[in-house]
């Protein structure tokens, strides 16, 4: 299996300043697939995504993204690697414009979805193009979040916690997509509170406690490892 | 001959365009300014001394070189940015994660030693640099004559402003620049090579200062001193202006040049201090400066 691994994160620990946050996290992503990390509150599961794309301070371990080191890389390298990195946050400039959000990130690979194609599929992203970028709805700036960096070519997806705070329609919109972009071949890191949106798009979730991998759950154990689940995350 | 409140017409519309012709350069410099702070968080008490540099170079470029007017429009910026950039990777990259006193205390510093080190080379006295051929001589616009110079040195600046302004505010460069400004972290995620936008940037606004450099150097002495002199009045318009605002700065540099002109025509005694009285006015009643965001 070693040729379709994507991602892979071995005995990563990263520090914010002198606290240390991941304590060697471990996993692999294969090509096309959808993985999620789930866990408390406070586990780790953003600080692993942000380790990744190079945002912590000091890190040591390997990230190893489509055959490449990137563990001493510099942010903009990685994500030219291939990598979409969709904030928790959201990140949403202010100072742009809904469409020189949707223009900012530079191609990164090639086979990015159009301008019309993305707009097909964020149907209010067209409407809301002049707005600026933080007087939309939260649904509408994750849509953002989202469709800025399907434009660039990026192949693997880091994703953190888009369905939170957002109406259940909103929250079944983006599971859709994300089913549309698992067909399309995307591989697809899921950083998720919420089980319920996590469980049927991931085809294998590790669970984090203290900044390091505990278990590693496959879709098709989910139901003999109800009780486990409920414990560690409390779903 | 017509009078306005008992001033001969041109004498008061002479004043006005030299007022404008001092506007010209607040606003250069208190653009590339605010170009630096936004991106870079801090403010570069060596601006002055890249003015000086500007100007000073325009002077040697003509006296070692014999290199004129246009070639020195040209090439004197350049040279001033690439300085900049040198100091940039060299020096001011390393104190970024300190407290900005750090960055503000350098730039101080060198503005100091630039200044200190050409005093050493040519003396403080002025040097007189020659306006070129193609810009001496006025035009007659009925009411009055208007020095060539000044209307180029006044277009000149006005369109440096526009050209910068429309970079930043319209075009996908200025999309990368405003993003960075906001969040530089994400953006360099999403492969932006933000660590060299900064660098270009100090660069472009330490060349803007170049720039009036040198189109100040036909129009008053050149020497080492200059700088000190400016940017102090410089940096009172960008309080009045409030710092930031690219339009802010640009609006504010040529009002404020206009109202010193002003001042020298009906208040002559209040003219070297009329700027910084305003700034007092406006500390107290909009701490923020005029085009400041909050307060
Ligand atoms: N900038 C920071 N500086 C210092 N410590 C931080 C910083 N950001 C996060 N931490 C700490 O790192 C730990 C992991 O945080 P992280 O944000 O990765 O958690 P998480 O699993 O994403 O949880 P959630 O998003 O639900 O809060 C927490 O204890 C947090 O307090
Ligand atoms: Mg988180």
């Amino acid at each position: 299996m070693q040729s379709t691994e994507y991602l892979r994160v071995s005995s990563l620990h990263a520090f914010y300043g002198e606290s240390h946050v991941l304590h060697g996290m471990d996993f692999t992503v294969r090509r096309g697939e959808c993985v999620s990390l789930l866990g408390r509150n406070g586990a780790g599961r953003t600080t692993t995504l942000r380790a990744i794309m190079g945002l912590t301070g000091k890190r040591t371990g390997s990230i190893m993204i489509n055959g490449r080191e990137a563990v001493n890389l510099a942010p903009h390298k990685i994500a030219q690697l291939g990598v979409g990195y969709c904030p928790e946050e959201r990140g949403i400039y202010s100072s742009l414009t809904c469409e020189e959000n949707l223009m900012l990130p530079p191609k990164v690979g090639s086979g990015g979805m159009s301008v019309e194609e993305l707009y097909e599929m964020f149907p209010n992203l067209k409407e809301r193009r002049h707005s600026q970028g933080t007087k939309m709805s939260g649904g509408e700036q994750q849509m953002l979040a989202m469709a800025r960096i399907l434009r660039t070519g990026a192949r693997l997806l880091l994703l953190d916690e888009i369905s939170e705070g957002l109406a259940p329609v909103i929250v079944q919109k983006l599971a859709e997509i994300i089913q549309t972009l698992k067909q399309r071949g995307y591989t697809i890191v899921l950083v998720e509170q919420n089980f319920r949106f996590a469980a049927p798009l991931a085809d294998r979730m590790f669970i984090v406690e203290h900044g390091q991998v505990v278990a590693e759950i496959a879709q098709h154990e989910l139901q003999e490892k109800q009780a486990f689940l409920q414990e560690t995350l409390g779903v | 001959m017509i009078e306005i409140f008992g001033v001969p017409l041109p004498s008061l519309m002479g004043q006005l365009t030299l007022g404008l012709v001092n506007g010209s350069f607040y606003a250069v410099l208190s653009l590339g300014l605010a170009v630096i702070f936004g991106m870079l968080h801090i403010i570069n008490f060596c601006h002055g001394a890249c003015y000086m540099l500007g100007a000073l170079f325009t002077w040697m470029a003509m006296e070692y070189f014999g290199l004129g007017y246009w070639w020195a429009l040209l090439l004197v910026p350049l040279s001033v940015a690439a300085i900049g950039i040198v100091l940039e990777r060299l020096l001011l990259q390393r104190l970024y994660k300190l407290d900005y006193l750090y960055a503000l205390l350098l730039t101080f510093g060198i503005a100091l030693m630039i200044e200190g080190g050409f005093r050493y080379l040519f003396g403080a006295t002025g040097k007189p640099y020659s306006i070129p051929d193609e810009l001496t001589g006025a035009l007659d616009l009925g009411f009055m004559f208007l020095p060539k110079y000044r209307a180029w040195v006044i277009g000149a600046s006005l369109t440096v402003c526009l050209f910068t302004w429309y970079m930043i505010e319209k075009t996908r460069l200025g999309a990368y620049l405003r993003a960075a400004t906001e969040n530089p972290k994400l953006t360099q995620a999403f492969g932006i090579n933000v660590p060299v936008m900064v660098m270009l940037t100090y660069g472009f606004g330490v060349g803007l200062a170049g720039l009036a450099g040198v189109l100040a150097a036909p129009t008053t002495q050149v020497s080492p001193l200059m700088g000190s002199n400016m940017i102090i009045l410089v940096f009172a318009v960008v309080v009045i202006g409030g710092m930031g605002s690219i339009l802010g700065s640009v609006i504010t540099g040529l009002g404020l040049g206009v109202v010193e002109g002003l001042t020298k025509v009906f208040y002559p005694e209040a003219s070297a201090v009329i700027v910084f009285v305003i700034m007092a006015i406006v500390l107290w009643l909009r701490p923020a400066g005029l085009f400041g965001k909050g307060a």
